[in-house]
Order: C-alpha cells, then sequence, then structure tokens
C-alpha cells in the first residue's frame, strides 16, 4: 500500500474522530453550564466555554479571534468556522477531502456516507442550529461519525487500508478522552467547598454523559459518581471502549501485526507497547496522588509522540 | 419515424452538407420501403422495440437519468472547484455493428496502430520513411511534438502506444473513415465499461434477444498488455501502476476506476522515487520497485530535470530510468508526433511504406496546404471546406465553409495565404446517423467512435468502444463540450473471436 494512501486513510479517519471528539466536547460544556448556571448567579465562576476552549486546544486561535468566550461565540468557533481548522466544519471538509482522494481505496458506502455528511454539514450554520437546538446537532455530528465507522467496518477489507484507518481512529480517541477527562482540572467550583457537592457531582455525571459512559459506569461499579472512578474508568479499564487501555490495546495489536508483515523494527510499535504497559499496570491511586492533570497532559504529549513516530515508519519512507 | 442510415438501408449520408461526399438521396426523398427496410445488425433490436410497450424508452430513460446521477455525483464531484466536470449525457438507444463490418474494421485499426508504431521507432531511430522522401523531413523534425531526447532510445518491443484510440465514422455501408488517431493518452474508455453497465442494468431481457459481445474484460486485456511491455530485465511478475496528474484533473475519475479495475496502485509523481535510474514507489511496507507505468501525465509534466522545469506533479529522474530500460512507460514519450494533424494526411503512406499493404480503413480527403496544389483547391474552395490549423484543437482556429459566412470566409483566406503549411482542408463527411432518443422521441443524430487498440505481445481490441453522440440536431460536433453525449456501442457475436478481439 501507498505510504500517500495510509496518510491520506490516517487523516480521514482522525479527522472524523476529532469532530465526534469536538461534538462530545461542547455537549459536556453545555450539560456543566446548565448544572452551574445557578452557582454562578451565586457569584460562582462559569468557565465552561473557557474550559472547551483550553480542552480543544483552541483558547490561542479563539483569543487571536477576539470577543469573549460566551456559548454562542464558543459554539460557533468550535462547530462552525471555517477557519478554524479544529473545528467540525473544517475536519468534516478535511475528512471528506482525504476521502475523495482515496475513492480507490475506500468502498462506495464508505465514500457515499462520509460525503453525505459533508453536504449536510454544509446546510448547516449557527443560525439554523441555534433555532433547532445544539443538542442534536452534536448529536447528529456523532452519529455520522458513528454510522461511517460501522459502514467501513462492515465493508471494508481488512487489510492495510483497514489497520491505518483504525489507528487513525484510535489515536484521536485517545487524544480525546484524555483531554475531556482534563475538563475538569480547568473549570473551577463555586467554591473549594462544593467539592464533592452537587455541582460537583452533576459535572462528573456531565462528563461521563458525553463520552457515553454513565451506563458502563452504573453497570460496573454500581455505586455513586466518584472522581477516582470516572477516571479509572476512562484511563484504565480495557472493556471500555472510549478509554486509553482500550485505544492503546488496539493500537499495539496493529502496529505488531504491520510489524509481523513487513518484518520491520518500528520505533513506533515499542513507544505503543510501552504506553500500553503504563495503562494496563497503572494504579488509580498513584495516579490521583502524583496529579491527574499531569498525567493526562504527559499522556496527551506522549500521544504527539506517538503519531509522529507512525508517521516516520509508515508514511515518509526515505 | 424518421430513417437513420445506421438502422436503415438506402440511406446513405445522413444530413451531407456539401464538399465531395456524395450523399445518397436526401431522407425526404426515401420511400415508405426503404425506411421500412432495417439494416441486418439493427433487425433484432428493431423487433425488441417494436414489440416494447408504449412509454417503455421514456421509463426507461427517467431510470437512466436517475442512475446516472448517481454515479454522476461520484464523478462530478472530483471536478469542484472549477465544474470543468459534468456529466456527459447518456442515450439509452445502442449503436449496433455487425459482426462482419466489426471485422473489417478491426482489421483496419490493427493495421493503422502496426504502422503508426513502425512509424514512431523509425523517426526515432533509422528514420527511413525521411530519408525515402516518403514525409518532409522538417515536418516531423522541426515538428513541436517531436521529442529529441527520445532520439535514439530502445524501448521495450518497439512499441510507442500500447493504448490507441482511432477516431472513425461510417459514411457508407462498409465505409468507415478515420478522423483521428489518439497516440498519447486517450481517454472515454470508462464510459465504454459505464455505458454497457448501464445498458445491462436497463434492458436485461434485450441482451437476452441479442448477442452482444461482451467488452468488461477491457481491463484484464489492459493490464495483460501493460505486463507484457515489461522491461526485457524485469525477471519476476512485473509491477504495474497507474501514474495520474491527480485528483484535480479531469479524467481522474477514469483512473480511479481503471486503477480499481486492474487492482493496480493508483500513485501521483510523488509515489515515486528514482534510485540509480530505477523507479520505486514509497508504501508502508517501504520502497516498491515499479516494471511498469501506464501514464495519463503529458510528456510536458513527466520528468522537470527533463521536460517543463517547473513540473510539480512529475517524478525526477524517470526519463533516464527509462532510458537505462528499467521501466516501461506507456505510452512511450513521443508518440504525439504521429496524432498530429499535419502527419495525418501521410498515414495511409506510412501504412504502404511500413507494411506494404493497402490502407484498410481511409483517411478523410485530406488537402495539405503546405501544397500549391491543394492549396489552389482549398482557395477556390473554401465555401466547401473545413479548413483545420494543424497544431489547433478543439475547434479553436477552425474554419467550417459551409457555415461561414463572407466576410469569415476572406478573413480565414488571408490567414491561410500568410502560413499556408499551417493549414490543412478538409470536405465536411457525411456522416451516418443513428437513432437516438431524444425530447421529440426517437430521432436520427450523428456518431462517432473510438474503440481502443491495445498493443503489447499481441494486438487485443475489445468489440466496442466510445460512440459518441451529436444530440443537437443536423449538428456533427460530437464533442461533449459542444452538446455531445455517448451511446453503448454493440458489437453483434457470431463467433468467439469477436470477444477475443484477436484475428
Amino acid at each position: 500500500m501507498l505510504s500517500r494512501a495510509a496518510d491520506n486513510l490516517y487523516w480521514m479517519t482522525r479527522y472524523i474522530e476529532r469532530a465526534e471528539a469536538m461534538a462530545r466536547i461542547l455537549d459536556v460544556a453545555q450539560r456543566m453550564s446548565l448544572q452551574t448556571a445557578a452557582a454562578s448567579r451565586n457569584g460562582g465562576r462559569s468557565d465552561e466555554w473557557e474550559a472547551a476552549l483550553i480542552i480543544a486546544g483552541c483558547d490561542t486561535s479563539f483569543a487571536l479571534h477576539g470577543g469573549p468566550a460566551t456559548r454562542k461565540a464558543v459554539i460557533e468557533f468550535l462547530a462552525f468556522a471555517p477557519d478554524n481548522p479544529s473545528s467540525i466544519h473544517a475536519c468534516l471538509k478535511a475528512a471528506r477531502e482525504n476521502a475523495r482522494a482515496m475513492r480507490a481505496q475506500i468502498t462506495n458506502e464508505a465514500w457515499e456516507s462520509i460525503n453525505a455528511a459533508w453536504l449536510e454539514m454544509q446546510t448547516l450554520g449557527m443560525k439554523k442550529v441555534e433555532a433547532d437546538g445544539f443538542s442534536p446537532f452534536f448529536d447528529w455530528v456523532r452519529e455520522r461519525s458513528q454510522l461511517f465507522r460501522g459502514v467501513a467496518e462492515g465493508t471494508m477489507q481488512r487489510d492495510d487500508a483497514n489497520r491505518f484507518m483504525r489507528l487513525g481512529t484510535l489515536l484521536e480517541r485517545a487524544d480525546s478522552t484524555a483531554r475531556i477527562l482534563d475538563v475538569k482540572y480547568h473549570i473551577l467550583l463555586p467554591s473549594p467547598g462544593d467539592i464533592g457537592g452537587a455541582v460537583d457531582y452533576y459535572q462528573w455525571g456531565a462528563l461521563l454523559r458525553s463520552v457515553s459512559a454513565l451506563r458502563i459506569y452504573r453497570q460496573i461499579y454500581r455505586d455513586s459518581i466518584r472522581p477516582s472512578r470516572v477516571a479509572e474508568l476512562l484511563i484504565l479499564r480495557e472493556d471500555f471502549p472510549r478509554s486509553l487501555h482500550a485505544c492503546f490495546a488496539e493500537i499495539v495489536t496493529i502496529l505488531q501485526q504491520l510489524r509481523q508483515f513487513y518484518r520491520h523494527d518500528y520505533p513506533s510499535v515499542r513507544q505503543a507497547e510501552g504506553m500500553l504497559m503504563k495503562v494496563r499496570y497503572g494504579d488509580i491511586e498513584a495516579i490521583f496522588d502524583a496529579g491527574l492533570h499531569e498525567y493526562l497532559t504527559d499522556t496527551i504529549d506522549s500521544n504527539i509522540e506517538l503519531g509522529a513516530a507512525i508517521a516516520r515508519d509508515f508514511m515518509q519512507p526515505a | 419515424m424518421t430513417a437513420f442510415d445506421e438502422m436503415d438501408t438506402g440511406a446513405a449520408g445522413g444530413q451531407s452538407q456539401s464538399g465531395q461526399s456524395q450523399s445518397g438521396q436526401s431522407q425526404s426523398a426515401q420511400s415508405p420501403a426503404q425506411r421500412n427496410a432495417v439494416r441486418a445488425p439493427y433487425q433484432d433490436y428493431k423487433r425488441w422495440l417494436d414489440a416494447a410497450p408504449a412509454g417503455l424508452l421514456a421509463r426507461r430513460r427517467q431510470e437512466a437519468d436517475l442512475l446516472f446521477r448517481r454515479l454522476g455525483i461520484t464523478f462530478a464531484v472530483y471536478g469542484e472547484g472549477g465544474d470543468t466536470e459534468r456529466l456527459i449525457p447518456f442515450d439509452i438507444v445502442p449503436r449496433i455493428i455487425a459482426a462482419k463490418e466489426w471485422r473489417r474494421l478491426r482489421r483496419g485499426l490493427k493495421q493503422r496502430v502496426r504502422a503508426l508504431n513502425a512509424f514512431l521507432d523509425d523517426i526515432y531511430h533509422a528514420r527511413a520513411i525521411l530519408k525515402a522522401g516518403a514525409i518532409p523531413e522538417d515536418l516531423i523534425l522541426k515538428n513541436a511534438a517531436y521529442v529529441a531526447p527520445m532520439r535514439d532510445v530502445a524501448i521495450a518491443r518497439q512499441t510507442y502506444t500500447h493504448i490507441a484510440g482511432i477516431d472513425v465514422v461510417r459514411t457508407a455501408e462498409d465505409q468507415f473513415y478515420v478522423l483521428e488517431d489518439n497516440c498519447r493518452t486517450p481517454s472515454g474508455v470508462s464510459y465504454m465499461l459505464e455505458n454497457r453497465e448501464a445498458m445491462m442494468r436497463l434492458f436485461p431481457d434485450l441482451f437476452a434477444a441479442v448477442r452482444v459481445a461482451p467488452v468488461g474484460h477491457y481491463p484484464d486485456a489492459l493490464l495483460q498488455t501493460l505486463r507484457e511491455s515489461a522491461p526485457a530485465n524485469c525477471a519476476a511478475e512485473p509491477t504495474v501502476v497507474l501514474l495520474t496528474p491527480g485528483v484535480f484533473n479531469s479524467a481522474y475519475f477514469e483512473h480511479v476506476f481503471l486503477a480499481e479495475q486492474m487492482g493496480i496502485e493508483l500513485v501521483e509523481g510523488g509515489d515515486l522515487t528514482v534510485k540509480d535510474d530505477v523507479v520505486y514507489m514509497r508504501t508502508v511496507g517501504g520502497l516498491k520497485r515499479v516494471d511498469v507505468i501506464y501514464r495519463r501525465l503529458d510528456d510536458d509534466f513527466l520528468d522537470p530535470k527533463v521536460f517543463r522545469k517547473d513540473s510539480l506533479i512529475g517524478v525526477p529522474g524517470i526519463f533516464q530510468a527509462y532510458k537505462a530500460g528499467n521501466v516501461t512507460l506507456c505510452n512511450a514519450v513521443g508518440t504525439g508526433v504521429a496524432d498530429d494533424k499535419s502527419i495525418y494526411p501521410y498515414v495511409p503512406d506510412m501504412i504502404r511504406f511500413y507494411l506494404g499493404e493497402e490502407p484498410l480503413l481511409a483517411n478523410v480527403p485530406t488537402y495539405v496546404l503546405r501544397r500549391p496544389d491543394d492549396l489552389k483547391y482549398t482557395l477556390e474552395h473554401l465555401p466547401e471546406l473545413v479548413v483545420k490549423e494543424v497544431h489547433g484543437s478543439g475547434g479553436y482556429g477552425m474554419l467550417v465553409g459551409p457555415k461561414a459566412s463572407q466576410a469569415e470566409i476572406e478573413s480565414f483566406r488571408a490567414k491561410i495565404l500568410a502560413r499556408p503549411e499551417a493549414y490543412i482542408a478538409q470536405p465536411t463527411l457525411a456522416l451516418s446517423t443513428c437513432p437516438t432518443f431524444v425530447e421529440e422521441g426517437i430521432a436520427p443524430r450523428h456518431v462517432d467512435l473510438r474503440p481502443f487498440v491495445l498493443t503489447g505481445e499481441t494486438m487485443r481490441v475489445v468489440p466496442g468502444g466510445l460512440t459518441r453522440v451529436a444530440l443537437r440536431e443536423g449538428s456533427l460536433v460530437v464533442n461533449s463540450s459542444q452538446g455531445g453525449g455517448t451511446k453503448d456501442t454493440w458489437v453483434l457475436e457470431d463467433a468467439p473471436d469477436i470477444a477475443a478481439g484477436e484475428d
């Protein structure tokens, strides 16, 4: 398979996953802002939208845009701004561009699914979505992403093309899970005394909901929502499909298959194996003791390094 | 119903305009009996058509529109940004050719392509035809399409145009004329395949009633041809790729389609790299050697080290690898000189010179205005002739005498007199017309045909081609930019040699 094809397919699925992640980030911010609305009226800060910008990695570019981080301004910037390369609009466009260049490598169904998403996205704008409600729009983005993965899973040959598509999805997903979990670090509670209080509780609940994990949490823990368990679920549990553990486990499997097939000792494989070991044998108490935010920042950094290593190994050969 | 000389006898020549072509009777002069005499290849189709319930064609056309819009959406998106790629209209009435007619045509096509390949090999090596004075030397050596770096380059099998598209028209029973040879990168074969797919979906019962030779094996024949063209030093199974200029090329969907059908990699310039005169493609498993490149990229853009320096879509060093005999380019570099309009009048002479045979397919009579006699005749008959600039294309710099005003003719006369060697002139032909489903029902429209001739170890011609139809009434222009459409081309099968494409 051509390196360029691998690169295109990898980025195609990364962008789709990123669009979905952005919808999830906006969704969690939206839910949290509703919880804290009452508190903020009593003098507490309501900075969910600032937090959304930070975890999306868009706070600097938003600042250049000027203006305060209101709900409307942030949603417009993260969902619709064509000049924000991380916006849902830009991600779907980029995914579709990559797919278009790879028409020969993906099935018609997969192409039609992504093309239809992009065509529909072009008919959506801030005005229309504001009138129809934000939540249905966030759901729509998530559904289109899930539909694409389902179609790809159900129609594509299980070959290298499929492997690089999965790698794109999984790397982006690991990144997004780490960022979403970090949201709590950026959102201050109305007062230190609120830790463990109602607002705190609802915020963790909103976070779980935004990664489709509330039900799974209840089934696994059969307990009320506690921060350490939420973190454990999202980082260490292999059976939760969006956890770092689940993502790294599949990344390692795929990279090992490539290593076996091409009989080459790729540095990226060892790097991914190292990351998998860290979550496989990790302990949530130790993570909290050292600082969850620091742990997540480290994870995001090593994720970026892993992406670069994969690119060096497969997509930019000499 | 109106007469169509493709379908009905006694109507040779649809709407002849003037010139030397003799157009039998005009349509109004035909007796009803003549009109009802259906030419043999169309008999089964006519029987089916007569038995078909009223409105069937209209319904099928709507279905076809839907079908193609679906495919078309897929195709049209490639042209997004510029909107150059349009849907080419598809006509649901097939153009039908009898097995006997096809065999004659096929022999003529192969003969012509054999001569064109011999000619290309000759002018880049021994130049026998120039030394013999059969073609003026400066016409070749000073031709913009003559690629000097190809001098004395030895290429595999001495084959230059592996894939040739020869445009022909029928003017009378058993009379085909060649309009144009396409020896560089002829396109349109995907329409041949897609149109057949559509027809089989729309009219399955028709295919049960009429024995139509299949065309679906074209990608296999092409791949086989490309493999056979591998360099002599290629030991293992050759690795074949299709090189495209990229997603913004107007024929990109055809590149995708063919690569997919052949199961080969579709590469862009940046995917290839040259090391020690060997071409490699960059794959996830590292560099992989490439032996044969079906390139849909013009000579000019192929190698910035040798041709256009500003080409970003080429592969630096590929020409050196080609010269070293480590890779085959299909088609070869420098084939354009064989399909140049100024060379066209000499193709019948090439056939005689290289093959010692009389041409089986006629050229349209062409006046070469660098010849004093031809110039004199042309200047005297401008209102009847089509005058073309030899290096022009797409109808630019062209005079259509019968449709031009006196003033236009006079201004063109001055241009010709200033540079006679830059022009050729041809009579307007009485092109055959084929039944075509248009707004008002079935009506005659002019058609041409581009069959594709493959040259590898053997020559192969898949029974069919791209039939283009001038959808505007009376129009002779089949070009898609001027209201042209396409039809499925049926070659009737009476023996296995038809599908095999070999004599």
